[in-house]
């Protein structure tokens, strides 16, 4: 008898709990993917609302007295000019580096190879901003100099080079070293997505590696090598500390070697922890440009992703 | 006779190659002609190497194309070509890290670096020490729990709601319009630059608090916004290769969802788990720009993350590098700075061997 009842009641006990206990998790979860999409709605709200003061100000007191678009445009552009770059130099070796990871390499070196690019990637940018303004400042003054003398003519290079070489030609490279890991290793992962067959079917035909490569590699990986790049100039562009310690910052200039330009994120750190009013109130609309930049550049690649998703012959 | 008839055949096979010695002679010679090109113009190590292995391939390539043909040539070009990119791309980061090794040494094994804080240590303290040539006094001690505390507060914020935001997507959602929208979005966060998180937690906090609000909480907050989307894409990829066959026989042994949830399909995945988690702290412990704008810069220790400005290891190398402590003095901030960093490189090693680590202690025992 009191058996049976204790039977009965921890059956309806742990049906009870399990009732709710579903009821609980399942809208936990869902909570937690509603508080997601609310956070990035908050990150844009807070940041328009913090924002429009700026827009509502007279331009003679935005910074610089011209109003916010002639404030904003030049380090926009320095924004842009270092991120290309970054990119310039970093997408031909980062894919190189990817195919000798993927392609070249033995393949028990390759694993730690691999290892080692993740862990490049890991690396705080505050450290290779330190790097870039201690140690490569200083080593691309001669190159400047001579870029000056001999190739001045060339608006880019117009002398006379920066005697610190704190330039956004320096910030640029730096950029490109942070980039290079993250593009590397990401473009890895699709080459070594590539079908084996197509692989396999091009070297049993009589093709180099080479051509191996260019014929059932790299039309595979097409998709991936541009969303990879897009995801590396997503990071260029958002990239604070490597520039804010390399580049001695000033007024927007065609010359990349001498110091000059500045860029968003730059601009907001340098400036943001003194801000106030106003002021505050303008780093942040220079912030919500840069989200809206980076915003647009990374749903770029994701579309880039998901449409070669569907096309690709991996599924 | 039969062995003449393999002879002439292995020749016909080979003709129109070059010998296998080939490489290993236009290396010799690359490097003997290097050498000799270096002697004329002043000779350095580095462009020694650079000059051979430009001279190598170009030897390489150019034999090639003269007994192999075009197509032979053009693989030897892309091969050189793949190979330097990838030497080039050595250059850098080992330049990173034997500059902050060479640098940073010195400062961290200085006595009292890691257990002191910069407390009292003003210009005229680092003037002291380099006119008398004593060691460099202050530390990294409250810049190190600050770095601690405020990743630990970012972790207890992220993990959670990463992990059933993921736990939705893949049990719950069954593909739904919004589990596509959450998707897009966590990818568009990922790509959030991390000053613009910490402007949003710094204008959040300023709406609520009032303005100047600068917490290591708020500073936590900043660095969930980064943390959440890369929990949620390794928890996911990681709940996902959970083979069915697990769930439905929990389901089949009449275990309630949330059960089979909590006591099937996570312990399989912890492995994945803990170290997607691990890697995110990883990534978040290493940010600088939203501290700088969320946590302000703190000279002394502070454990309340509620109150006070807080300092840590990367807006302290940060600072110390802009604005060293003693203008005319620089070189004991610097020396501080770059110890900080070899200690912030150390951690976030630390923590990615750790992620690797963790993968393997947490794996679920297979059957054998």
């Amino acid at each position: 008898m009191s058996t049976t009842k204790l039977a009965h009641k921890a059956k309806t006990g742990r049906t009870a709990t399990g009732r709710t206990g579903d009821k609980v998790f399942s809208g936990a979860a869902l909570g937690a993917g509603a508080l997601i999409v609310a956070v990035l709605f908050a990150v844009a709200l807070f940041l328009i609302v913090q924002a429009l003061p700026t827009f509502a100000a007279p331009a003679s007191e935005i910074t610089g007295g011209k109003g916010f678009i002639s404030y904003i445009f030049p380090i926009v552009i320095g924004t842009l000019i270092a991120a290309t770059i970054a990119l310039l130099i970093a997408t031909p070796i980062g894919v190189a580096v990817a195919l000798f990871i993927s392609h070249y390499a033995p393949r028990k070196l390759a694993r730690g190879l691999g290892y080692v690019v993740d862990l490049l990637a890991a690396i705080p940018s505050v450290v290779y901003g330190a790097w870039g303004a201690s140690f490569l400042a200083s080593q691309l003054k001669v190159p400047y100099a001579w870029l000056a003398e001999h190739a001045g003519w060339i608006p880019i290079f117009a002398g006379p080079a920066s005697s610190t070489g704190k330039t956004i030609l320096t910030a640029g490279v730096v950029l490109a070293v942070m980039v290079l890991p993250i593009i590397a290793s990401l473009t890895r992962e699709i080459f070594l997505q590539a079908p084996m067959l197509h692989q396999e079917a091009a070297l049993a035909l009589g093709a180099t590696r080479w051509e191996m490569i260019r014929m059932a590699v790299l039309p595979f990986a097409r998709g991936g090598i541009i969303s990879a790049v897009m995801l590396g100039l997503g990071r260029a562009l958002g990239e604070t500390m490597a520039v804010a310690l390399v580049l001695s910052s000033g007024p927007m200039i065609a010359s990349l070697i001498r110091s000059g330009n500045q860029t968003i994120a730059a601009e907001i750190a340098l400036n943001f922890p003194e801000a106030f009013g106003l002021r505050m109130h303008e780093l942040i609309a220079a912030g919500l440009v840069l989200f809206l930049i980076t915003l647009a550049v990374n749903m770029v690649a994701r579309w880039i992703i998901n449409r070669h998703k569907e096309f690709s012959g991996a599924n | 006779m039969a062995t003449l008839m393999t002879e002439r055949k292995r020749s016909a096979l080979t003709r129109g190659r070059l010998p296998k010695y080939t490489p290993y002679a236009i290396a010799a010679s690359a490097v003997i002609v290097a050498a000799a090109l270096m002697a004329l113009v002043g000779f350095n190590v580095f462009g020694w190497a650079v000059l051979s292995a430009v001279l190598f391939a170009v030897g390489n390539v150019g034999s090639s194309a003269i007994v192999e043909g075009r197509r032979k040539a053009t693989d030897k070009l892309a091969t050189s070509l793949v190979v330097g990119a990838f030497l080039l791309a050595l250059l850098p980061l080992i330049s990173v890290i034997w500059t902050v090794l060479v640098n940073g040494v010195p400062g961290l094994v200085t006595p009292g670096f890691l257990g002191s804080s910069m407390n009292g240590v003003t210009g005229a303290v680092d003037n002291a020490s380099v006119k008398n040539g004593t060691p460099v006094l202050g530390g990294v001690y409250h810049a190190l729990v600050g770095s601690v505390l405020i990743t630990f507060w970012a972790t207890l914020i992220s993990v959670p709601v990463g992990l059933l935001a993921a736990i939705y997507l893949v049990e719950y959602s069954a593909g739904n319009k919004f589990s596509k929208v959450i998707t897009f979005l966590v990818d568009v966060m990922t790509g959030i630059p991390s000053i613009v998180a910490g402007l949003f937690a710094a204008a959040f906090f300023a709406m609520i608090l009032g303005p100047g609000t600068k917490t290591g909480f708020v500073a936590a907050v900043a660095l969930s916004v980064l943390m959440i989307p890369v929990v949620v894409r390794s928890s996911e990829e990681m709940l996902k290769i959970v083979p069915n066959e697990l769930r439905e026989a929990a389901y089949a042994l009449g275990v309630r969802k949330w059960r089979t949830i909590m006591k099937v399909v996570i312990p399989t995945a912890i492995s994945g788990i803990a170290s997607g988690v691990t890697l995110a702290i990883a990534r978040v412990i290493g940010e600088t720009a939203p501290l700088l704008v969320t946590a302000g810069f703190a000279t002394t220790i502070n454990t309340n993350v509620f109150a006070g400005w807080m300092s840590s290891l990367p807006t302290f190398i940060y600072t110390q590098i802009m604005t060293p402590t003693s203008p005319s003095n620089p070189d004991p901030s610097t020396q501080r700075a770059w110890a900080a960093a070899l200690l912030l490189i150390i951690l976030v090693m630390l923590l990615n061997l750790g992620a690797r680590l963790v993968a393997r202690i947490f794996a679920p025992k297979t059957g054998r």
